[in-house]
């Protein structure tokens, strides 16, 4: 799934700064999955802000709404007629849903209150781990089911670097805590599976033109298409 | 080898191919444009290494480029080993500059990962990792041996390289250290440096699996060595360095000394010691003496290790 954290407050009433009018917009899908953007999270950061409105003696009309999908044109259309009465919307959709809401709704700002992260899973409650790069051409046949494009610090494609120590990558998470080493990970899972050669095969350079460094990309599936 | 089959010329293939014991020793760029910093540490280096490593933004710092610090090494009597890793250049520019070096006469490379981002001063720099060191390796190959860029294009002139890596005897999965190895000749390594040696045992037990898998008699092997400055040293590197294997009978043996002048003494008796006993393994072709800022250690440890003088070549 897509994961989002929610911007800091200040940053959000930065963005928000002499707006008097402002609708707040969830989304149901991966953003409410992961906690951060579902409807009951659009009816918390609404609520806070008119909070901070008053206590700060600010005018501020301030409701929120919520769309299935806010990334497809016909979950808009059914939040269409709330979104026409304000001028600002805030979505709280991953940033397919924030561009979809400010090319569907031309006429309104729209503006970001979520940072989206990444294309996680969640290993535990509440903890989610990144889990694919979605670089186009997927390598996880070959690996063990383990991704070493965006689970590998460095993208390593022909095994570990020296800085793998007792299972765990020499970089750290952002607080300090362990990552565990992919390449480990595909060495431990390829020898359970008697698929050790694997590791000694050579993998050529990537063809990185099929991610996101080949411009834009654009997926249509013919045979799907109305006739 | 004769001039004709030999893969790039240079002092370091010649005096390892020649069979001689070869002792490499690294220079570290300023983190300025001052190029006098180079000029002197090569002046301590000259006549007591037979090439440099020009590290390569290490640690993932900034620094005076490594081809330009290479080519300032070259004209002050050293031959540089120019260091090149993944996470700063993508294989546009990674093409782009050997043909560069080796167009201003660098003849040596080591092929590496690099260490990361987030360990340097621009933490927030995106990493580039188009290709990993054993791709790296592989396309220098074939611009050297096939004329033939990455993309299969070929070109007029080849860039002629003596191409190599590096490995880390300590990391982890152990026995995939070994394979890594063989990966890295079977991409096209000429020569290998590993990390800093103080585990001896260990280092002897990798060994033992290289000369099993034949890898000794497929690529020179020079094996790493970091004197030791101080006990505040010694356990940096223990327990803060990734990819280190340092005994603490090392760290409570330098400690062991008054600190300053004893300790440093300490230090380069260890690794004098190391250097003797790291010659007898069967399939150890040099030294790799890493001096991180301690330059003017190097000539006493090559001179008190019985290594010199260094050979001539032709």
């Amino acid at each position: 799934m897509i994961t989002a954290e929610r911007k800091p407050f200040e940053e959000i009433l930065g963005l928000l700064e002499g707006k008097e009018k402002v609708l707040v917009a969830g989304c149901d899908t991966c953003v409410a999955v992961c906690l951060t953007g579902g409807e009951k999270e659009a009816e918390i950061l609404a609520a806070e802000l008119s909070i901070k409105a008053k206590e700060d003696g600010r005018p501020l009309d301030v409701d929120h709404i919520s769309a299935i999908r806010q990334c497809e044109w016909e979950y808009l259309d059914a939040i269409a007629e709330k979104v026409e009465q304000y001028p600002v919307v805030i979505s709280m959709a991953c940033g397919i849903g924030i561009q979809s809401m400010a090319e569907k709704f031309t006429d309104k700002l729209v503006l970001p209150a979520v940072n989206t992260n990444m294309l996680g899973m969640p290993q535990e409650h509440a903890v989610w781990y990144e889990r694919c790069a979605a670089c186009g051409d997927c390598v996880l046949g070959d690996t063990g089911g383990i991704c070493p494009v965006v689970r590998c610090s460095k993208s390593l494609m022909n095994g570990p670097c020296g800085g793998s120590h007792d299972g765990k990558c020499e970089v750290t998470g952002p607080n300090k805590e362990e990552i565990d080493c992919a390449w480990q990970l595909i060495h431990d899972k390829l020898y359970a599976q008697g698929r050790e050669d694997l590791l000694l095969r050579y993998t050529p350079p990537k063809d990185w033109s099929k991610s996101s460094s080949g411009g834009p990309r654009k997926m249509v599936k013919e045979e799907a298409k109305p006739v | 080898m004769t001039p004709e089959t030999l893969k790039a010329g240079s002092r370091l293939e010649k005096i390892l191919s020649a069979g001689t014991f070869c002792v490499t020793g690294e220079c570290g760029p300023p983190k300025s444009a001052d190029g006098s910093v180079i000029v002197e540490k090569a002046k301590l280096l000259n006549g007591y290494v037979d090439a440099a490593n020009i590290t390569d933004n290490q640690t993932a710092v900034v620094r005076i480029s490594s081809m330009a610090s290479g080519v300032i090494a070259q004209q002050n009597g050293v031959e540089a080993i120019m260091q090149m890793t993944c996470r700063d250049r993508n294989r546009l520019a990674m093409q782009a500059d050997i043909l560069g070096a080796v167009a201003l006469g660098i003849r040596n490379i080591l092929c590496l990962t690099g260490d990361h981002m987030s360990f340097g001063n621009h933490p927030q720099a995106k990493g580039v990792h188009d290709i990993d060191s054993v791709q790296l390796i592989r396309m220098y190959k074939d611009m050297r041996d096939e004329k033939k860029f990455q993309c299969g294009e070929e070109m007029a002139v080849e860039p002629r390289l003596f191409i190599g890596c590096a490995e880390n005897p300590f990391g982890d999965p152990f026995e995939f250290r070994t394979l890594r190895l063989k990966k890295k000749v079977l991409a096209g390594a000429d020569f290998v440096q590993t990390q800093c040696i103080f585990n001896i045992p260990k280092f002897k037990q990798w060994m033992e699996m290289v000369r099993a898998e034949g890898l000794h008699q497929e690529i020179k092997i020079l094996a790493g060595i970091t004197p030791i400055k101080g006990a505040g040293m010694a356990r940096y590197m223990k327990n803060f360095v990734p990819g280190m294997d340092v005994p603490q009978e090392i760290v409570d043996r330098i400690a062991g000394q008054e600190k300053g002048a004893p300790q440093q003494e300490e230090g380069k008796k260890l690794a004098v010691e190391m250097i003797k006993e790291l010659a007898e393994i069967e399939g150890v072709a040099g030294v790799h003496i890493m001096a991180v800022e301690w330059e003017p250690a190097v000539p006493d440890i090559v001179e008190r290790a019985g290594l010199l003088p260094r050979p001539t070549v032709a």
